[in-house]
């Protein structure tokens, strides 16, 4: 018999909210030592492509947008879950699962493009650490996706009712810091070239 | 710690020693050293003194009723807590200053060296001669020398421990030694990190000589090498094995080793004046006719690992390159 | 045999970290042998040059990760929850999870010695000695893989361990009433979940460059060799305090216990433990100190290594005062704890010396530091976790260790460890290089290298008198108790072993030492008032784990199709855990 209240904890917060902040911090730290390493090697390729040649700020703008309204379809995903209201949280999920395969679509369009153009991961310092950072957080972005999925078609099989807002309110953390993280790729990959 | 110093007595002589310092670098080290070491010395007295007191003093003994409740003492807390704050000031202070007086830059007319470094062997290139040696450095004493030092390849560093602390050489990177050395003698040491499967197999030493021998030196080392009609019969049968095209090419000569007006290989050390070096294979083996042959017969028996393959000589072979080798002055 | 593999229950998996851990502490202790006896003497041929290289790689990487971080892992799992007042950890799964995938990381890290291709570029695998050109084998691939795998068996932990401490402390129980080993085990973890994700990131560049050609090491395409150090040592240095803290955190319980006095400046102590935890993040570069960093950098992270003496400086007044005025007991445990400080003011003397950049310039890379690094980890965590076997044997099995072996053993092994490494001070400081298979006679060094090896075999000889006295005091011991020791914390209210369920109530704390208050919690009743219902077992964490070291397998074997099925195995084994019925 599974209870919707949790168990007595010392914070008040549930162990799985608490593991789950931890695990943010950890990732702080991944994303932050790619993140310097594409700082300190900016600049300091020896053969191109370089960044003003084949970034396209435009387009990545686009799918910035696009993940930012995901965020927002997560939030309400997880209001309609908290409420009750099947319908609104089967649309929401699934809304956020869609914008973000549309991001990865986005991804893939510009991976083989810059493939293309001539960069690959091994053509030079910005090769190896753009496809690297933004492709963790292209992996990221996958598992989002499936685990939104997951939740998906748990609420079809009607096991996704309000006393599993938890499980939904972690995966919409797991979402916004993906999220929070591209923010900041985007500033410092393309914005600040 | 007088263990320590007494080391410095008794045995020896200890050739990598950094407790017998010829440089005033080394000399830096030490001094701030032995003023740490003893400091730590007292530490050590105090904190050990301590422990062994409490064991004896507080042993349990039968019939005692439980002691007092202690849970803490603010005041004692404050005083162990600056002791070793006060303690590490006085060793932050010298350090600084030693930091300051030996890691600037070189003063005018410092005779300046690049050294490069290779699995497994030091390569020299003396900047205004354009002297180029291996392994055996050469320096006038008393007079400020700067290296500048990188690798060919992986990470090595360069360690002549009686003259001063060790550099890393890095590809990529210029690292500076800056050092004089202070007394005449030879000075040994060897590579200080880890460097692939004979890091031990890559010593070096440093030749530090009076400024007339030095400067003898490099004349000697500027000098082209002798013609070949001027050469033994013996040595001038080694120099066409060292010409000799073999099969498979990677084991003639001169594609890796540069001899002035025969060869120009940048592989493998200059052997120009290789006859004037006391030790070869990275001071592994003595500039004999026995190490020379013995380098000669099997380099990766001597240095496992070695970029140099077997050349596959003959004994007759060997013996005539020996010959020419030496001639190599 | 099955109910080991699927158990999830904190006690057992503490049980199978503590003899897995000393299995490997086996394994890198042969491996030290071997690297003595071959320089025993100068330019002995014993082993190979390459097999040597690959002998202090495997003796360094397996005492790290595979012996004295499992080892504290180990009590870890044990005691926590007993300390705390808990039933067990947050996540008993993960927990299992994490057990797997270090025992297959570790058997995975050994079986490159089958294919003769064991790492052998040193345990900090410094770039580009381990690119591919340079290190074409697959060695330095067992060893990125095989660090990574267990990356991951550590920061499961680290995250399992964070809820545990801070999430499931009994009522009563505030964090300034937690015992210190826990406290220790706290900042130990926080370390643990940040210091990772750096060197996989390190890791995940090597392998990248290894196996698809990518440019993040490379001098040629303007890279820079310097960045893998920095990512090293950053985690690295935080490493070691992942080494020492449990083992501090140790040495403050068994103390007060053998003093029959509190733990004095408790607080201090606590903070001394956080601080040294944060300040650790700011030393890095002191390894790097012959790397030509430059005066500033020099000067500055030589500051900072300076600084951190004083919190653990703090820490050691606050032990002595613990025995001050105290009534000692010279039990096993209590000899180890006293050994910890006696050999660990050494080593952190030593460790000063190598904070002064000019002075370090002759002792980085030199037998100097392998003193150094010897009696802080061997005279300091190993004693430590010495020190809590001997305490927490009793409480694991219901038996007590014979206590006369366990005085030889401590006193044998003192006199060994002290032959093994103190002369290697005087080694380094003679100019012998760290890292080299064989040294020439001229050096001088050739008698105290012989002595350091004779000590290196009494230690081996001490560690006989250790595996016969559990051999025979697991079964056969004099039964011991709840509390043998007179002890202050939760873990000796209950019985040896505890029952599955620990506590039969939760016990409500009252004071930071429940057993020796003068305020005593209310007893804690035999039976349970009602029935306790545990979780069982599970399969899924042991299935995951082979699903990741399938991958690394396959990697390893540069076979696609082993990585993507393996991979699928993984995907498909954390959908049954998260949907398997599991109650908490």
């Amino acid at each position: 018999m599974t209870h919707a209240a949790a168990h007595y904890t010392s914070t008040g917060l549930d162990n799985k909210k608490l593991a789950f902040w931890a695990f943010i911090g950890s990732e702080c730290l991944l994303f932050g030592s790619l993140i310097s390493t594409y700082l300190v090697y900016k600049g300091r390729s020896v053969v191109g492509p370089t960044t003003q040649e084949i970034l396209n700020i435009p387009v990545t703008s686009v799918s910035t947008f696009d993940l930012l309204m995901s965020s927002l379809a997560m939030v309400l995903a997880l209001a309609a879950v908290a409420k009750g209201d099947k319908l609104w949280a089967r649309f929401w999920l699934g809304a956020t699962a869609f914008l973000g395969l549309v991001f990865l679509g986005f991804q893939f369009y510009e991976f083989t493009s810059f493939v293309h153009e001539g960069l690959t991961l091994k053509t030079n310092l910005f090769g190896s650490t753009f496809f690297v950072l933004t492709g963790t957080h292209g992996a990221h972005v996958a598992v989002g996706v499936l685990w939104l999925l997951t939740l998906l078609v748990r609420s079809f099989q009607r096991k996704l009712g309000p006393e599993k807002a938890l499980n939904v309110e972690i995966a919409g953390l797991y979402w916004h810091f993906v999220d929070v993280v591209w923010i900041v790729i985007f500033t410092v990959v393309y914005l600040i070239q | 710690m007088g263990a320590l110093l007494a080391t410095t007595a008794c045995g020896g002589p200890f050739p990598q020693s950094t407790l017998h310092p010829a440089g005033d670098l080394g000399f830096e080290i030490d001094r701030l050293f032995r003023l740490i070491v003893w400091l730590a010395a007292g530490v050590f007295v105090i904190v050990e003194g301590l422990l062994i007191y409490v064991a004896i003093k507080y042993r349990a003994r039968p019939g005692q009723p439980p002691p007092p409740r202690v849970h803490g003492h603010t005041l004692l807390e404050i005083g162990w807590t600056l002791a070793p704050a006060v303690i590490l000031i006085i060793v932050a202070v010298p350090t600084i200053q030693t930091i300051l007086r030996t890691d600037g830059p070189a003063p005018a007319g410092a005779l300046e060296v690049s050294v490069i470094g290779h699995q497994w062997w030091w390569e020299y290139r003396y900047a205004e001669s354009g002297v180029v040696t291996a392994n055996e450095l050469h320096l006038p004493v008393g007079r400020p020398v700067v290296l500048s030092m990188t690798s060919a390849d992986v990470i090595h560093s360069f360690w002549a421990p009686r003259l001063g602390g060790k550099r890393d050489v890095i590809q990529g990177r210029t690292n500076r030694l800056r050092f004089t050395p202070d007394s005449v003698g030879v000075f040994l040491g060897q590579c200080a990190e880890f460097c692939g499967e004979s890091h031990a197999n890559m010593g070096l030493r440093v030749v530090v000589e009076d400024s007339a021998s030095f400067a003898a030196w490099l004349v000697e080392q500027q000098r082209p090498p002798a013609p070949p009609d001027s050469l033994s019969a013996a040595a001038r049968e080694g120099l066409e094995a060292f010409r000799r095209i073999r099969d498979p090419a990677s084991n003639t000569c001169i594609i890796c080793h540069a001899v002035q007006g025969v060869s120009g290989g940048l592989m493998g050390p200059n052997l120009t004046h290789v006859g004037s070096r006391s030790r070869i294979a990275g001071d592994m083996l003595p500039n004999t006719a026995e190490g020379l042959a013995q380098w000669l017969r099997d380099p990766l028996a001597v240095k496992p690992g070695s970029k140099m393959p077997n050349p596959g000589l003959t004994e007759p072979e060997i013996a005539a390159l020996v010959a020419y080798l030496q001639s190599l002055r | 045999m099955w109910k080991w593999i699927t158990t999830t229950d904190h006690k057992r998996i503490g049980i199978l970290y503590g003899v897995t851990a000393f299995v490997f502490f086996l394994i890198g202790g042969l491996e030290a042998l071997f690297i003595r006896l071959q320089l025993a003497k100068p330019e002995n041929a014993l082993v190979s040059a390459e097999t040597f290289n690959q002998l202090f790689t495997m003796h360094g990487t397996t005492m790290v990760f595979l012996a004295i971080m499992p080892m504290s892992a180990a009590f870890f799992n044990y005691i926590i929850p007993l300390q705390i007042g808990a039933r067990d950890v947050a996540f008993p799964r993960l927990n299992a999870f994490s057990y797997w995938v270090f025992l297959l990381g570790g058997l995975f890290l050994n079986a490159s010695f089958l294919f003769g291709a064991a790492p052998d570029g040193g345990w900090f695998g410094y770039l580009n000695l381990t690119s591919r050109q340079y290190s074409p084998g697959i060695n330095i691939d067992f060893w990125v893989l095989g660090l990574q795998v267990l990356g991951i068996a550590s920061l499961a932990a680290g995250f399992n361990f964070i809820v545990t401490i801070v999430n499931m402390r009994a009522p009563g129980m505030r964090m300034m009433r937690l015992p210190v080993f826990t406290w220790m085990t706290l900042v130990t973890q926080i370390i643990v979940v940040t210091a990772f994700p750096v060197i996989t990131v390190g890791l995940v560049f090597l392998m990248f460059d290894r196996f698809f050609g990518t440019t993040f090491y490379s001098v040629a395409a303007g890279g820079d060799l310097l960045l893998w150090q920095h990512l090293f040592w950053l985690f690295g240095h935080p490493e070691v305090y992942i080494l020492i803290l449990p083992a501090m955190g140790i040495v403050s319980e068994v103390l007060p216990t053998f003093s029959r006095k509190p733990l004095f400046g408790y607080a201090v102590v606590v903070y001394s433990g956080a601080l040294i935890g944060f300040m650790g993040w700011g030393v890095w570069a002191h390894h790097m100190f012959a790397s030509g960093l430059g005066p500033i950098a020099d000067s500055v992270f030589g500051a900072t290594t300076m600084m951190i003496a004083i919190p653990t400086g703090v820490k050691i007044f606050n032990w002595l005062a613990t025995m001050w005025g105290g009534q000692i007991r010279f039990t096993a445990a209590m000899l180890f704890a006293m050994g910890f400080i006696a050999m660990f003011v050494i080593g952190g003397l030593s460790g000063v010396m190598h904070s002064s950049p000019p002075a370090d310039l002759q002792q980085t890379d030199t037998y100097f530091v392998v003193a150094h690094i010897h009696y802080v980890l061997f005279g300091g965590a190993i004693q430590g976790l010495f020190a809590g076997i001997y305490y927490w044997f009793p409480k694991m099995t219901g038996r007590l260790l014979n206590e006369k072996l366990g005085k030889v053993h401590f006193w044998v092994m003192l006199v060994g460890m002290n032959l093994a490494f103190f002369p290697m001070h005087f080694i380094g400081l003679l100019g012998m290089p760290r890292r080299i298979y064989t040294y020439r006679a001229e050096l001088g060094v050739a008698d105290m290298n012989l002595v350091s090896t004779i000590g290196a075999h009494i230690i081996a000889v001490s560690l006989l008198f250790f595996i016969y006295n559990v051999w025979r005091s697991w079964r056969k011991g004099e039964v011991a108790g709840n509390d043998p020791w007179g002890g202050a914390t939760l873990e000796w209210t209950i019985p040896s072993p505890p029952p599955e369920y620990n506590f039969t109530v939760i016990p409500e704390v009252l004071s930071r030492l429940p057993r020796w208050s003068v305020t005593q919690m209310k007893a804690i009743p035999d039976v349970p008032p009602e029935p306790i219902h545990m979780p069982g077992g599970s399969y899924w964490p042991v299935v995951a784990a082979v699903g990741i070291i399938g991958m690394a397998s396959g990697a390893v074997a540069h076979t696609l199709w082993i990585v993507l099925a393996s991979g699928a195995l993984l995907v498909f084994s954390i959908f049954r855990w998260a949907f398997e019925p599991f109650e908490v």
